[in-house]
Formats: structure tokens, sequence, C-alpha cells
């Protein structure tokens, strides 16, 4: 019954969705309040209606309810609890699901939580956010129905995949979802904005938030998913730019871009057009990694079992929606007047369109490695494939680049800047700068490019640290003075100063990782050792252990470096019902690095049993996920800031009038179209 | 400054990032970029030692051989001809005898290979779209594993016994 009962709800979601696309955008056209108020109810049917449908689908998992074709496909009964919840989106159906709970989740929030925004604007938005959350149940409905029933049911399930039970995997999918669909609201303000002919600051201040959000949530999605990578799939490493890696990951570059010019276009009014290209760009890409993922037409080490049917209809949607979103920009772009806010090159506005430039530009070479495969095979008839030595050669360039100059962006003023007056401020950061490249050239093995590597993220780390001193007056005034200096920075400053710290620490550690790893393969047999970074490592014992739903061999190696021993038991499982072998990697983080063991097969050579182990010395691991997690902590903070939570104020005039800045009429920024 | 001259500084400057990054990407595409190779192709274009490339088909039955320095030998096969492989480390999970494999690494003779990676896959029903058509083209292809939904009324819940080497169990 609640089978039926969550198939029934899908199709009430799909048609208040349609209503609420209809609704609002034609309430906002003619502006008519009354229809403005009927889409504001309609998104209201559809959150609740997809919500319950896919606590639903919940509920058939948790229940093991094996006459649902889906629970019978991704679950077992003897699967813990939570991935049983987890199973719910961790397969494509469901995973519709909750990218249209997202989806129309948002468009709820929009409808109800966006009071200072323009209410035809917001009719307009809602609307475009109900037709994209129409498609998309539309596509679950007819393409991907997580509710078709199995007769007869099977008494027990085929188990989800065995790599996909795990915690950060199970988190994995909502925060990529929320990123991805996230964007899809900023997408949504913009093709309003675009049908209304209009781009003001009251405008890029609610796509500020949302913007920022959605880089959040997604920052977030990929760290868990590349930890997961890293410690599941038992490579030692935690980034392969492998094509649904860089899915996820071009949005994010496009997102924190997007981050950027929408501060110009909010603060000067400046790069409007080019905001809302961004906007529209930036969700085209969440389409299309979702595309790249569900229809395997890339070869990928993270492919899963594929349907390219159905990643056919995801191409014919994102074509719909990205051409038609270009389209009206090409139409109505060029009179949203963009070229507001006079800036000299050196300026703040000047470093932001170079940071606009640059991770545009590293997303396109992103892009451009990610689909050259199919390219080259449309162009040569030959397979081919686009390793990690493309995008060390194209990306890191790009990225180094623009990260040499993030340190001195924030201190330079609106409209014109003094650079040498900012680079006397960082002297000391920069002094420190050119010491730690010279002592880790010198003493780390003279890897001149690790040693630059190491620079640029101390510049970074440094610049952040001397640019919040700098602004509390640290040294220049007494204590208590600074004290409430501290207290009273704004929550956005305090997220920027982290985001970029965080990106400071990434740094380290990904240079760190990539160029001082230790990498060794023995084949041990019991009580064998083998010496390794300094450290000998013996096979105690290979012992057989059973879990709830999987055997396991499992080992126990003894790591000491002379001073210290620790016990690594690294796991080879075998899930029955999935008749599936993983790998369960053992490691011992630390601040310095991480000792990572991943135990393989068992053979039999000359008549000794020995066992394949892999060992690494990951050195600085935590600062990678670590300097991802300060990032979205920045955002996060940035997220809470008062401003952007209360958002754009109607009486913006007399706000605006008592700022410092040049007052600038928000009212008198935006140019009619008509 | 005047307002053209800013914008033709900006435009300039972004013709510049964008050209320098096409001018790299370009040459950096035609340096790694790597084909794949089948084992068929490989007999029939004859790769010169140390192309970077991909291969893939299914690994030969019976051909699995393992060396005491942890390294692996095994043939990969087409069906009509043969690829010698050799890698050095921990094979994936779904690695198995009679399935299919893409190992990315390069070529020291036309038919042997030293992997550099082995690409494992998150799924027992997938198959590599380059293996699939590889096989294809030789004449090798036959459809998909059974539906689950079949295969799992034969309760697959096995008993364990004897599960000290659960991979090969678990290759039946």
């Amino acid at each position: 019954m609640i089978a039926e009962l969550g198939h029934f709800l899908i199709f009430l979601a799909l048609f208040a969705s349609f209503a609420q696309a209809a609704t609002g955008l034609w309430g906002g056209h003619a502006r008519d309040g009354r229809f403005a108020a009927m889409s504001k109810a309609a998104s209201d049917i559809a959150f609740f209606a997809i919500a319950l449908a896919f606590f639903a689908l919940m509920s058939a998992f948790i229940r093991s309810d094996f006459s649902v074709e889906n629970v019978a496909k991704n679950s077992h009964t003897l699967k813990p609890l939570l991935y049983k919840i987890a199973g719910t989106w961790g397969n494509h159906e469901g995973s519709m699901v909750l990218w249209c709970l997202i989806s129309a989740g948002f468009g709820w929030m929009l409808a109800h939580f966006s009071k200072g925004l323009r209410w035809d604007l917001r009719a307009r938005a809602i609307g475009v956010q109900g037709l994209l959350t129409a498609v998309m149940m539309a596509y679950l409905a007819f393409a991907s129905n997580p509710f078709v029933r199995l007769d007869p049911a099977p008494l027990q399930g085929a188990d989800l995949n065995p790599l996909l039970q795990d915690p950060s995997l199970a988190a994995h999918p909502p925060f990529l979802y929320l990123g991805y669909v996230g964007s899809s609201v900023v997408f949504s303000l913009a093709v309003a904005a675009l049908l209304e002919g209009r781009v003001d600051a009251a405008w890029a201040r609610w796509v500020r938030p949302w913007a920022l959000a959605s880089w959040t949530f997604l920052t977030i999605g990929i760290a868990l998913g590349s930890y997961w990578a890293y410690y599941e799939l038992g490579w030692g490493g935690w980034w392969f730019w492998d094509p649904v890696e860089n899915a996820s990951f071009m949005p994010w570059l496009l997102g924190a871009a997007l981050l950027h010019s929408a501060i110009v276009t909010e603060k000067r009014g400046g790069l409007a057009s080019w905001t809302v290209l961004l906007a529209i760009l930036t969700f085209s890409l969440s389409l299309l990694g979702t595309f790249l993922v569900r229809s395997g037409v890339l070869t990928s080490v993270h492919a899963f079992a594929l349907d390219p049917e159905r990643g056919f209809i995801i191409l014919m949607i994102l074509a719909a929606f990205t051409g038609g979103a270009l389209a009206l920009f090409a139409w109505r772009g060029p009179s949203l007047g963009s070229d507001r806010g006079l800036f000299a090159p050196i300026s703040r506005e000047g470093a932001l369109v170079l940071n606009n430039l640059f991770l545009t530009v590293a997303t396109a070479t992103v892009l451009v490695g990610t689909l050259y495969p199919l390219l080259g095979e449309a162009v040569f008839k030959r397979a081919l494939s686009v390793g990690p030595p493309y995008f060390n050669l194209t990306f890191t360039p790009l990225m180094a680049l623009v990260l040499l100059a993030l340190p001195i962006a924030p201190y330079l003023a609106w409209k014109r800047g003094d650079i040498m007056a900012v680079l006397q401020r960082l002297w000391v950061a920069a002094a420190l700068t050119a010491l730690t490249i010279t002592l880790s050239w010198a003493f780390m093995g003279g890897k001149a490019l690790a040693a630059i590597g190491i620079g640029l993220g101390t510049w970074l780390v440094c610049g952040a640290i001397a640019e919040v001193l700098d602004r509390v007056r640290f040294g220049k005034l007494p204590a208590p003075q600074v004290w409430a200096r501290v207290k009273g920075l704004q929550r956005a400053a305090w997220g920027m100063t982290i985001a970029h710290l965080g990106m400071g620490v990434f740094v380290l550690g990904a240079v760190s990782e990539t160029a001082f790893r230790i990498e060794h393969t023995a084949s041990l047999g019991l009580g064998e050792s083998t010496s390794f970074a300094g450290r000998t490592v013996t096979l105690k014992a290979v012992t057989a252990e059973e879990g709830p739903n999987y055997y396991a061999d499992r080992a126990q190696l003894i790591v000491t470096d002379g001073k210290r021993e620790l016990v690594l038991a690294p796991e080879r499982r075998f899930y029955p019902a999935a008749r599936m072998p993983t790998t369960e990697v053992a490691l011992r983080s630390s601040l310095a690095g991480d000792v990572y063991a991943a135990l393989g097969d068992p053979a039999e050579i000359n008549g000794r049993m020995a066992w394949t182990v892999r060992l690494y010395w990951n050195p600085l691991v935590v600062a990678i996920f670590g300097g991802a997690f300060l990032m979205a902590l920045g955002g996060a903070v940035s997220l809470t800031d008062r401003r952007l939570r209360i958002g754009a104020p109607q009486p913006a005039k007399s706000k605006r009038g008592g700022a410092s800045t040049p007052p600038v009429d928000p009212s008198s920024v935006g140019v009619a179209a008509e | 400054m005047r307002r053209r001259d800013r914008r033709l500084l900006l435009i300039s400057a972004a013709g510049i990032v964008l050209l320098g990054a096409t001018a790299v990407a370009s040459v950096a595409l035609r340096q790694t970029a790597s084909f794949f190779y089948s084992p068929t192709d490989a007999q029939a274009k004859k790769p010169e030692a140390g192309t970077q490339a991909r291969i893939g088909g299914l690994v030969a039955k019976g051909t699995v051989v393992r060396s005491d320095n942890g390294s692996v030998n095994f043939i990969v096969t087409d069906m009509k001809a043969d690829v010698r492989v050799s890698y050095r480390g921990v094979l994936p999970d779904l690695f198995r005898e009679g399935q299919g494999v893409v190992a990315e690494g390069k070529f020291t003779a036309p038919d042997t290979f030293e992997a550099r990676t082995i690409l494992a896959r998150h799924d027992e029903n997938y198959m590599p779209k380059e293996v699939a058509d590889a096989l294809k083209a030789s004449g090798q292809w036959r459809d998909a594993p059974l539906p689950v939904s079949q295969s799992n009324t034969q309760s697959n819940l096995g008993t364990g016994a004897g599960m000290v080497n659960p991979a090969h169990t678990g290759s039946k």
C-alpha cells in the first residue's frame, strides 16, 4: 500500500510543480498577485507530497519490502539500519527522488523565506524553480519510477553495493545533491531576472546566500566522496581526475567564481550580466555532471552499472534548460547594464575579475580534458583517455597563478587599489613564504616544484592570517580595542578568511601528499617483515572474522618505527549477498601523515602462503581534508552573516546612505529592459 | 585611463589567459592523451615500446601468476589476440579471471604491457565501455549477466564455510 501511495504522491507532486511553474511565471509576467499566491500554495503541495513519497520509499527500505523492485535490487535484510536508510538514495531511482525532494524543498524555501525579494521577481523565480522540479519529477515518474512492484516478490534482496556501505558515502549523495540543486535556485533567480530584464544589487544580494550555500554543500559532498575514495578503495590516493570526480568539481569551480562575481554585482553593481551567465553555467555543469555520471559515456574508475537511455533523457533536459537560458541571455543579457561601476585594473573589482577569469578558464580546461575522449572517439575513431598528466599541465598552473594573487585581493580597495602599499603590509607573509620555499627545497630532497607548492600554501595561510590581524589592527591598537574589533568583525569577513585559510591548508596537504608519498608493495608470509619509510612492518596473523553481512580475512600488521608500535588491521571482506569482495583499508592518522595499509589477495608462491600488502606513508593528508572542511566552514560562517540571512532590506536607500562606500542607489543600478 | 581603454585591457587580458590556456591544453592533450588498444589492435598496430596506452579485454583464465615480490602477471585477451600484462601492487577487488579489465600503463613490446594502474570497477555488473566494444569487435560479446531479480531467487547467501579466502570463493 505504501508503495502505491508513494507512486500517487510522485504524480501529485508532479502536477503541483507544473502548477507552481505556470502560476508563478504567469503571476510574475502579468503582475497578478493572485497567481503568485497560487504558486506559493502549489510549492507547499509539491514539497510535502514529494517529501512523503521520499519517506514512503525510505520506509520500504527500512521494512525490507522486497515486493518493491528498487528495494529488492538494492537492499538486504541483514544490512545495518544506517545503510538501509542510505540505500534510499544509494541507487539511481532513489537518488532522483532525493533530487526532486531537494529541488521542491528549495522552491518551497524560496516561496516562504525570501520576503525581502521583490514579489514579482520572486514569483518568476518560484515559477522557474517549479519548472525545473516538474521536469525532473516527470523524468522520475515516467523513466525511473522507484515504486515499481515485483511479482512474485523475492525472499531476499540483492544488497546495496558493499563499497557504498560506508558512513561517509551514505552522506555523500545528499550533500552533493544539495550543492547541485542549490545551484538550480541561483539558476532560477538568474532566469527570473532575465525574464524581468533587470539585474540589480538587491538581486545579487539574494543570489549570494544561495550560491554560497550550494558551494558549501558541494565542498562537503566532494570532500566526503574524496575521503571515501581514499580509505575505501585502497589505492592510497584521494583524487584521480576521473570523469566522475571532474563532474562534481566543475560546478564547484564555477560556483566559486560565481560567489566572487556576485560580490561585485551586489557591492558595486558591476559584472551583472557576467554573474547571470555564471549562474546559468554553474547549474548547467551540475546537470552535465549528473548526465556524465548516469549515462556512462565516459569510462570511469567510479562507474556503476548504467543505463545509457536514461542518460540520454538527462542530456535532453540539460540541452533544453541550458539552451533556453542561454538563448534568453543572448536576447536580454546586453540590456542588463553590465558596464556599471567603473574601476581601475588594480582594484578589488579588478582582483575579483582576475579570480573569475582564471577560475572560468580552469573550469574550461577541466571540461576539455573530461570531454576530450568523446571528441577524440568521434574524430580519431579510437577510444582514448586523458589522465592526471593533462590536468597537472593545464589546471594546476592556472590555479597556482590565481592563488598567488589571492592574499593580495582582500587588501585592495574598491575602485582603485595600491598594490605597492598592499605588498608592504604583506611583507612578513612574503618573508615567511620565501623562508619555507628555501627550507623545503634544501631539506626535502630538492624537489623544486614541491617547494614552490609548499611556498604557495604558506603564502595563502600567512596571507589569510595577516589579513585578519590587520583588519583588527593587531599590534597597532591596545588589546581591549583589538578584542572589540575582533567581536565586531562581520561574519562574512570571518567566513572569507576561514575559507581562504582552508585553501592554503589544502594546498599544503595536497602538495605534500603528492610529492612526498611513499609507496611500498610487499608479499608477506606469516611472521615475515618488510621495511618501509623508516618503519618495520610485520604480518603477525591473518584471522577469519564475521560481520553482520560479510565475512572477512583480517590481517594483523605490527608497524614499529623503533620507538612506538602500532597495530593495523586491514581486511578483505566478502559480501555474500552481493557476491562482492571489498578491501577494508587500515590507517592511522596523525598530524604529520597517515600510515595506510591495504591487504591484497593471498597466493601460494613456491609452496609458501603469502599476502600482498600495499603500504603507504601519506604525509599531511589531514591537511587535505581539513582544508576542505575549513573552506566549507568558511562558507557556513559567512552564511550566518546577518546581512545575508536577513537579505536585502526593502528601504535599502537609508542603509546605503550611511555606508562609507560611495552611495549607489540599488534601485537605479538595474536598467529596465523595456 | 578611459573606459574604452579599460575595456580593451580587460578583453586582452582575458584573451591572453584564454589563448595561453588553449595552447597549453592542446599541447598537453597531444602529449598525454593515451589511446585504447584491444589485444587485436595491439597485434595490428604494433605499438612501439614505451607507448603510453590503455588496454582492455578479458583476463584469460588460468593465466594469473603472482610472484614473490608482489608483482602479478596475467594475459589479457579478446579471444583473437593476447597481451601479456605485468603489474606490481594490490589488484582491485573485482579483478577476476575470465572477467573484463582495463589497465593503464605502457607497452614494453607489441604484446607485453606494463600496467601502472588496473582500473577497478565499483559494481559487479559494470563492463567498461572499451572492453565491451573490443569484445563486440572480436565477436565475443555476450549480453550482460543475469538480471538481479532472477539471481536473487536462488538464495545466494552462502554458508561461508571455508571463508579463509573469500575473494576466490566469490568468483564462482
